[in-house]
C-alpha cells in the first residue's frame, strides 16, 4: 500500500529531502531491528528448553515421584497428576460460570449498563496479580479448613479462568447473526433452548477456543498455588490434602542448589511448555478455520 | 397485523432486536423457564463482581491487625523486622516500582517498534508467523521465564553486560559493583521480556484501528513512510498506546515468580541497580507460609491489599484509554 501511493521521487530541491529519506531508512531499520531483538529471547528460551529439557526427559520422569536429596533419578509423576486434578477442579468451576457470564452479556444484557460493567470488571479482574488471588483464597478456604488443600488451589485457578472465558464467550456469541436466533424462535423453540442449542452451538468453536486459552494460562500459574495447593512430595489424589503441581515443583527445583534437581526442573518446564504451546496452536488452528463464517 | 416483518441485519452485533424477535420472545409459552434461565445467567455474570468484592473484603479483614498498628506509616517505614514485630513496606514498594519502570524503559520502545513493523512494514506471509510467535511469548509461564533467567540470563548479565555497564556508567553510582548478577537490573530485564508481548499486541490493535484515509492523506502530501507513521498513525493512536503501556505496567507490578527468582530478595533500598532488592509480590511469595505470628501475616496481607488496589486502578485506567481509541473502529483484518 505504502509503496504504490508514494509520489514520484522529487528532485532534490532542498537538502531537507535527503535528511527525510535518511530518517525514513533509520526508522525502518529501527523497527526491523527491534523485531529481531524481541524474537531473540524467544528463540533462546525455546532453544534452551528443548536442549536442556529433552536431554533430561526419560520414562522415570513420567512414572516416578521425587527422590530424596542426593539420590539420583526420580520424576514428577505426582506433580503431573496433581496439575491434572487442580486443572480439573478449576475447569469444573471456571468453565460453566464463565460461559454463563458471557451468555448474560451477549444475550440478555445487550446495551444495558450492567452488562457493560460486568465486561469492564472482567477485564480489570484479568489484570489482578495471581498472588493476590492466592492470598484471598488462603483466608477464605485454607484458614477455616486449617490446612492446605487441592480444593483451595483448584478454586484459586478456577476464579482466574472466569474473566477470560466470559469475555471470549461474549465476543463469539455476538458474531452469531440475529437471524439464526429468530429462526429458532419462529419455530416455537423457547428462548433458553435457543440460546443453548442454537446460538451457543453455533459459536462453540470460538467458545472452546476461549476455554483452552484460559486453561493454558492457569496451567502455568505458580503464585496462587504457593499457599493454597502448597505442593507435596508424595502421591496425593485427595481434594482435601496438599497436592503437588508441575509449576510449583519446577519453582522448588529451580531455586534448589542441586544439579540433579535443576535437570528435573528443565524437564518439567519442557513438559509444561509443550502442553501450553499445543493448546495455543490448537486454538489458532480452530480459530483460523473460520468456522463461524459458515453460519452467516 | 400488516406490519412487514423486518429481518435484522446479518451482523450479530445489531444492537436493537427486531420487532419480530420481541414479539416472539413475549408470546412464548415458556416465559417462566426463560425468566429462570435469564436469572441464572445473571447470577453467574454477577459472580464477577462478587469475586472482586470478596477479594477486597478478605484482604481488608486479613490485614486489619497491621492497619490498626501501623496506619499509614506502614508504607513509609523501611524496617522489616519480624522478630520484633516491626514492619514497613517501603523497600518492597521501591523494588516493585523501580523494577517495573526499568522494564517499561526497556520494553516500550521495542514493543512500539515491533508493532510498527507488524502493521506498516511487514510482508503478509511473515505477519501471521510473527504474531503467532509473540503470542507464544505471552503464553510462557512466569516460572519458566524465571528458570531461564536463573540459568541463562543471569550468567550472561554477570559476565558480559554488567561489567560494561559498571565501566561506562559506574561513576553515576547507578551501576556500581558488587556485581552478583541477580538484583534489580536482572529483574527489570526479565520483566521487560515478559511484558513486551502484551504491549506490542495492544499497540498493534490500536494502530490497526487508525483509518486508512489518515495514512493515504499524509502520503498524498509527499510524506515518507516514517513521516506517515509518525504523523498519520502514531499521533492518532497515542492515547491507545499509552493505555497499552499502562496495561503492561499493571502486569509488571504484579509479576511474582520470575521476579522472585532473580531480584535477590534483600529488603534494602540501594542506589545501585545491580544490588539485590525485593518486590511486593515476591515478599508475599517467599514469606507467607513462614509467617509465624498474626501481625507478620497481617503485614504481608496488607502488602497484597496495596498491590490489589494499585493494579485495579492501573488496569481500569488502561482499559479506558484503549477503549477510547478502538471504540467504533472498523474491523480490519490483521
Amino acid at each position: 500500500m505504502a509503496t504504490t501511493l508514494m509520489p514520484p521521487p522529487l528532485r532534490a530541491r532542498n537538502s531537507n529531502r535527503v535528511l527525510r529519506v535518511l530518517m525514513n531508512h533509520l526508522a525502518t531499520a529501527a523497527a526491523v531491528g527491534s523485531t529481531i531483538l524481541v524474537m531473540a529471547p524467544l528463540i533462546a528460551i525455546f532453544g534452551y528448553l528443548l536442549y536442556k529439557g529433552a536431554s533430561s526427559l526419560n520414562l522415570a520422569f513420567f512414572t516416578q515421584i521425587p527422590k530424596p536429596v542426593g539420590e539420583p533419578g526420580g520424576g514428577m509423576a505426582n506433580s503431573i497428576l496433581g496439575s491434572g486434578i487442580l486443572l480439573a477442579i478449576a475447569s469444573l468451576m471456571g468453565v460453566p460460570i464463565g460461559i454463563a457470564g458471557g451468555i448474560y452479556i451477549a444475550e440478555f444484557g445487550r446495551n444495558k449498563r450492567l452488562a457493560n460493567m460486568v465486561r469492564f470488571t472482567a477485564d480489570v479482574l484479568n489484570g489482578v496479580p495471581s498472588i493476590v488471588m492466592g492470598i484471598a483464597i488462603y483466608t477464605l478456604i485454607v484458614v477455616p479448613q486449617k490446612h492446605f488443600s487441592a480444593l483451595a488451589g483448584g478454586v484459586a485457578l478456577g476464579i482466574m479462568m472466569i474473566p477470560t472465558i466470559t469475555r471470549t464467550t461474549e465476543e463469539m456469541l455476538l458474531m452469531v447473526p440475529l437471524n439464526v436466533r429468530e429462526a429458532a424462535l419462529g419455530l416455537g423453540v423457547p428462548n433458553w433452548r435457543s440460546v443453548l442449542s442454537i446460538t451457543l452451538r453455533t459459536a462453540s468453536p470460538g467458545v472452546i477456543t476461549g476455554c483452552m486459552l484460559a486453561f493454558a494460562r492457569v496451567a502455568g500459574e505458580t503464585a496462587p498455588l504457593l499457599f493454597t495447593a502448597f505442593g507435596n512430595q508424595f502421591w496425593s489424589t485427595s481434594a482435601n490434602e496438599p497436592i503437588a503441581a508441575l509449576p510449583l515443583q519446577i519453582f522448588v527445583y529451580a531455586i534448589s542448589p542441586y544439579d540433579e534437581w535443576h535437570r528435573l526442573a528443565w524437564a518439567g518446564a519442557l513438559v509444561l511448555i509443550v502442553l501450553i504451546v499445543v493448546s495455543v496452536a490448537l486454538v489458532r488452528y480452530v480459530a483460523g478455520r473460520g468456522v463461524l463464517k459458515g453460519a452467516s | 397485523m400488516t406490519q412487514r416483518p423486518e429481518s435484522s441485519a446479518s451482523g450479530g452485533a445489531d444492537p436493537s432486536p427486531s420487532p419480530v424477535r420481541t414479539y416472539l420472545l413475549n408470546c412464548g409459552s415458556s416465559a417462566l423457564a426463560d425468566r429462570a434461565f435469564g436469572a441464572l445467567m445473571l447470577v453467574c455474570a454477577l459472580s464477577i463482581f462478587a469475586i472482586v468484592l470478596l477479594i477486597l473484603i478478605e484482604l481488608i479483614s486479613g490485614s486489619r491487625l497491621s492497619i490498626q498498628k501501623f496506619g499509614m506509616s506502614f508504607f513509609f517505614g523501611s524496617a522489616w523486622d519480624p522478630v520484633n514485630g516491626n514492619f514497613g513496606a517501603l523497600p518492597f514498594i521501591y523494588g516493585t516500582v523501580v523494577s517495573s519502570i526499568l522494564a517499561l524503559i526497556i520494553a516500550v520502545p521495542l514493543a512500539v517498534g515491533v508493532a510498527i513493523f507488524l502493521t506498516e512494514m511487514c510482508p503478509d506471509w511473515l505477519r501471521g508467523f510473527l504474531a503467532f510467535f509473540t503470542e507464544l511469548l505471552a503464553a510462557i509461564p512466569s516460572v519458566v521465564y524465571g528458570l531461564w533467567a536463573v540459568f541463562v540470563l543471569i550468567p550472561l548479565l554477570r559476565q558480559y553486560v554488567n561489567p560494561v555497564l559498571i565501566k561506562t556508567l559506574g561513576w553515576t553510582g547507578i551501576f556500581a559493583p558488587p556485581n552478583y548478577g541477580i538484583g534489580m537490573f536482572a529483574a527489570g530485564v526479565i520483566l521487560s521480556i515478559m511484558i513486551l508481548p502484551i504491549i506490542s499486541s495492544l499497540t498493534r490493535e490500536v494502530m490497526s484501528a487508525v483509518p486508512h484515509a489518515q495514512r493515504e492523506a499524509v502520503l498524498a502530501l509527499g510524506a515518507t513512510r516514517w513521516e506517515m507513521i509518525r504523523m498519520g498513525v502514531l499521533r492518532n493512536a497515542r492515547i491507545g498506546i499509552v493505555g497499552a503501556v499502562i496495561l503492561g505496567l499493571g502486569r509488571a507490578l504484579g509479576e511474582t515468580m520470575a521476579v522472585t527468582m532473580v531480584i535477590g530478595n534483600r529488603p534494602e533500598i540501594a542506589r545501585s541497580l545491580l544490588a539485590p532488592a525485593y518486590s511486593m509480590a515476591s515478599v508475599i511469595a517467599n514469606e507467607f507460609t513462614e509467617a509465624s505470628d498474626e501481625l507478620y501475616l497481617s503485614a504481608l496481607v496488607e502488602i497484597g491489599l496495596a498491590l490489589f488496589i494499585v493494579t485495579i486502578i492501573v488496569n481500569a485506567l488502561a482499559r479506558v484509554l484503549v477503549w477510547a481509541v478502538t471504540r467504533g473502529a472498523p474491523v480490519r483484518g490483521t
